[in-house]
């Protein structure tokens, strides 16, 4: 394609600067030594001295990190099987699964979050860390059978049919020659699933119990009781941590395509060729 | 019947159809131990479905496959030792050529010394040089070379039966016919049975031993490439497979004469005795270098070729040219009378 | 045979039970865990409210029908005109980006992690940063104030224009990447051919550019419409108490208002307008690509 006109350029470093201007200012001043005002003080760690104190965090970040890796393991293996079976089959009812499965992608957090408190009310389960697994389960597994379901499609069945005709059987070719072209795709969409799962609010904020805070749930409170700096602090952190698992990731998946380009997971979607 | 004598795969009546398309349609055919069979005709005949009705990657709808005398239908593709060579190659892009190659013989638990051997042994037979391709990947192959490597993965299992499916379709013109002569040579050298799927009819008349023509479906004719050629029986064979002038012929059928056959003398010349002659205007003269065309119309809508050597007997310069008045005609004997409908 | 192979030889003949197989852990826990709920609600909404606001038994439709109530219908509407807003603001901004990553050669990769890392980065941070950039006290005032260009702090937060900003700023990615992926099939030759029948640039954009990427756009629009109508976080911290949208009157009605079957009826109420408009979209789309063959 033809390099793009000036003014097409022009927007999309505006789009760029809004995308990631407010994200950069919020860690920037995490460092300022000023309270309340916007004006530079000074550089300082004291917002990050007062996070390590801070025991509603240490336990809201443990209960996301159980949360997190539960929720992402269980929704990782089913929502592969999933992919799998609508990949692999012609049958009737397939219409009625991919409805199923977009149907938490349509559906609004908050609605997901309460039709869920109303089941855990009706059946008497209590509240809690249990509660709020199952729901990120839910939700994380359409995101997962999406992902590798694109990966899927991408991939060349003639591998499979060539493995059949050199003596492997069904379980075995898939273990020698689709697996091992496919885990990128599911390592994307578990990756995606963590980070849904560490993030999210509003699901979470309806099905927790009174003790079981997740990490966003209680900064959500910081924010909500009185503004400082400790909330930069804590967000630059988090920032910090997922950037880091998402650069861990895309490089174990890029050496697994045999590139070395930043980016390879968001295009962990697609295969390679 | 002897071992020797009896055919190493046969299909009897049968039938595969995808929804309501019908791909085969009561097919039936036996393949002799040791021939390079071909399954030739123009895309969507069938013959790819066909190639993997005997591998075991489709069920057929009807009828039975045998392969080595006994009923393969209830057999997986990786219980029918065979070895088949897809159109795109196919190979493992995460596995070294190497690997690639001993796949099979990782799944039949060869043991690793032995396995080494017979996979330099394989390469080497593709004219691939262990030492230098062995560690690469598929990707940095070129498409020639991974044509050879997936040869070499079929081949290293030693079956009795090889499948390939347009094995040089992607493969450009000048190398495509290097690797049909090594092709056959492997054939000769190996003893192995080829069946082999092509829509080039160039290619299986130079290949094989018998072909299989199939269109809609169906097998429109079998038989030797010279069969096929000189003696087509319908007249989808003999258009597909060269180029036919079709005349009317008796009743409702036509008859086939090859440009080659058609001899040509200015207005006023004559033709040699005894031929068929009918009159027309000649519409081009081509030159093809080897051969000479000549087209020439005979009726309204009725135009047919004269292919004439270029060797050196033609006189020059040519008696006729563009809108030149000629006779046309043929030996009876060649005119081959196609079957009705 | 062994028994292994016996089983597979079974599933091999028919491959629907094969599929099955897969799909049932999978789908069992989402009929339990999301459409079971999903009928529970359906259900919920029908009955008379409770005492605590839960529900007794017996059946209504007093709750659809206080939702046809004014008050309520101007939040979804608000809902739904805030919803169309961020749509077309992503879709201008984030088609000229899409455009730029795709006409570039050399950075593309970068360029699209730099998209897409907002998309992964936290989105109550995201929220946060917006809050910190458009409060009183916050860094554009600051900067207006110590310019001198205002004497007091504009308000900001709190308003339309803060939902709006922070709608834009968490869904534009999602607008970027199914432009970028239509754009990138694209082949330039068709633009060249184009031009070589007197095509000007707008008119190769109108006419070949711009309906080959109809289906990127398109689900563009859906990927950053749906979203926009159910949500919650943005409208709860930037617009504040003035500023309601479906969401949070939903989870209001689960919470401090007590009214669970009203709640769940506003929730259908929401999933219509969102499932219509996707149905509209994809009947848009599928009609195009029959028409453009893609």
């Amino acid at each position: 394609m033809r390099p793009a006109p000036r003014w097409v350029l022009l927007i999309a470093g505006a789009g760029y600067v809004f995308l990631h201007l407010p994200v950069l200012v919020l860690v920037v001043f995490s460092f300022n030594a000023s309270r309340y005002s916007v004006s530079w003080t000074g550089f300082t760690l004291d917002w990050y001295r007062a996070l390590a104190g801070r025991a509603d965090l240490w336990r809201g970040l443990r209960a996301s990190l159980i949360v997190g890796t539960l929720s992402t393991v269980a929704a990782a293996g089913l929502g592969t099987l999933i992919a799998l079976g609508l990949a692999r089959g012609r049958f009737r009812g397939r219409r009625g699964i991919e409805g199923l499965l977009t149907l938490p992608l349509v559906t609004p957090e908050v609605v997901t979050g309460i039709s869920l408190l109303l089941l855990f009310a009706l059946v008497g389960i209590p509240l809690g860390l249990t509660t709020i697994t199952i729901a990120h389960i839910a939700f994380n597994i359409a995101f997962v059978a999406v992902v590798v379901r694109a990966r899927l499609a991408g991939m060349d069945r003639s591998l499979e049919e060539a493995a059949l005709t050199l003596g492997a059987d069904e379980l075995t070719a898939f273990r020698t020659v689709t697996l091992p072209a496919l885990w990128p795709g599911i390592a994307a969409g578990a990756l995606l699933a963590f980070i849904m799962s560490f993030d999210d609010y509003v699901i979470t904020s309806l099905v927790a119990g009174p003790g079981s805070s997740t990490l966003p749930v209680v900064v959500y409170g910081m924010a909500r009781r009185n503004v400082e700096p400790t909330i930069n602090a804590i967000s630059t952190v988090i920032l910090l941590g997922t950037s880091v698992l998402i650069y861990l990731a895309d490089r174990v998946v890029a050496r697994a395509e045999g590139l070395k380009q930043p980016g390879r997971i968001a295009s962990g979607l697609r295969p390679s060729r | 019947m002897s071992r020797a004598a009896s055919p190493i795969a046969e299909l009897l009546g049968v039938s595969k159809s995808f929804g309501s398309a019908p791909a085969v349609q009561e097919v039936s055919f036996a393949i002799a131990r040791g021939e390079f069979f071909s399954l030739l005709g123009p895309s969507g005949c069938g013959k790819t479905t066909t190639l993997r009705l005997l591998a075991g990657l489709e069920t057929p709808d009807a009828g039975d496959i045998r392969l080595g005398g006994a009923s393969a239908l209830l057999l997986r593709p990786y219980e029918r030792r065979l070895g088949m060579v897809f159109q795109n190659y196919a190979l493992f892009p995460h596995l070294t050529v190497e690997r690639n190659v001993g796949f099979g013989l990782e799944r039949r638990r060869v043991p690793a010394a032995e396995a080494a051997r017979r996979v330099a042994e394989a390469l080497t037979l593709v004219r691939l040089d262990p030492g230098e391709f062995g560690r690469r990947r598929p990707a940095q192959l070129s498409g020639g070379q991974r044509q050879r490597v997936a040869l070499a993965r079929a081949l290293v299992l030693e079956p009795e039966l090889l499948l390939l499916d347009e094995p040089l379709g992607a493969i450009d013109e000048k190398l495509r016919r290097d690797m049909q002569l090594e092709l056959r040579q492997l054939h000769r050298t190996l003893g192995v049975t080829f069946v082999y799927v092509t829509h080039d009819q160039d290619e299986a008349l130079t290949m094989s031993d018998r072909i299989a023509v199939m269109d809609g479906g169906r097998i429109a004719q079998l038989g030797t490439p010279a069969e096929i050629y000189e003696r087509p029986r319908t007249e989808f064979v003999a258009t597909f497979i060269g180029e036919s002038n079709l005349f009317p012929g008796e009743g409702a059928r036509q008859v086939s004469v090859r440009p080659e056959r058609m001899s040509i003398a200015p207005e006023g010349g004559t033709l040699p005795a005894g031929h068929t002659a009918r009159a027309g205007t000649v519409e081009e003269v081509i030159y093809q270098g080897e051969m000479l065309r000549v087209l020439v119309r005979i009726a309204p809508a009725h135009r047919c070729t004269v292919a004439l050597r270029n060797d050196g007997s033609l006189p020059r310069p040519l008696p006729w040219s563009s809108g030149a008045p000629v006779q046309v005609g043929w030996d009876p004997a060649d005119a081959r009378l196609l079957e009705a409908g | 045979m062994s028994l292994r192979r016996r089983i597979l030889a079974a599933f091999a003949r028919r491959p629907a039970l094969g599929a099955w197989g897969l799909l049932l852990p999978g789908g069992a826990w989402l009929l339990v865990f999301f459409a079971l709920p999903m009928m529970l609600m359906l259900g919920v909404s029908l009955m008379p409210r409770g005492t605590y606001g839960g529900v007794e038994p017996g059946f209504t439709l007093e709750h659809y029908r206080r939702f046809l109530d004014p008050v309520y219908l101007q939040v979804l509407w608000r809902t739904v005109l805030w919803a169309a807003i961020t749509t077309a603001i992503c879709l201008l901004v984030g088609y000229p980006l899409a455009w730029a990553i795709a006409a570039s050669r050399k950075h593309r990769a970068f360029l699209l992690f730099l998209v897409v890392l907002p998309f992964w980065t936290s989105f109550l941070v995201r929220t946060f940063a917006m809050i910190f950039l458009l409060r009183d006290t916050g860094l554009i005032n600051s900067v207006l104030l110590g310019l001198g260009m205002i004497e007091e702090p504009v308000a900001l937060l709190y308003t339309p224009f803060a939902v709006l900003t922070g709608l834009v700023y968490g869904f534009l990615p999602l607008m970027v990447l199914p432009i970028y992926a239509s754009l990138e099939k694209l082949d330039p030759a068709m633009l060249e051919a184009a031009e070589m029948l007197g095509a000007r640039p707008v008119a190769r954009f109108v006419r070949v550019a711009l309906p080959l990427s109809l289906p990127g756009v398109i689900a563009g629009m859906i990927l950053v419409f749906v979203p926009s109508m159910g949500s919650f976080l943005t409208a709860d911290l930037l617009g504040g108490a003035k500023q309601v949208m479906i969401g949070n009157l939903v989870q209001n009605q689960f919470t401090s208002a007590r009214n669970w079957p009203f709640g769940a009826a506003a929730s259908f109420a929401v999933m219509a307008v969102v499932l219509v408009a996707v149905w509209l979209s994809l009947r848009i789309r599928d009609r195009e690509s029959l028409e453009t063959g893609r």
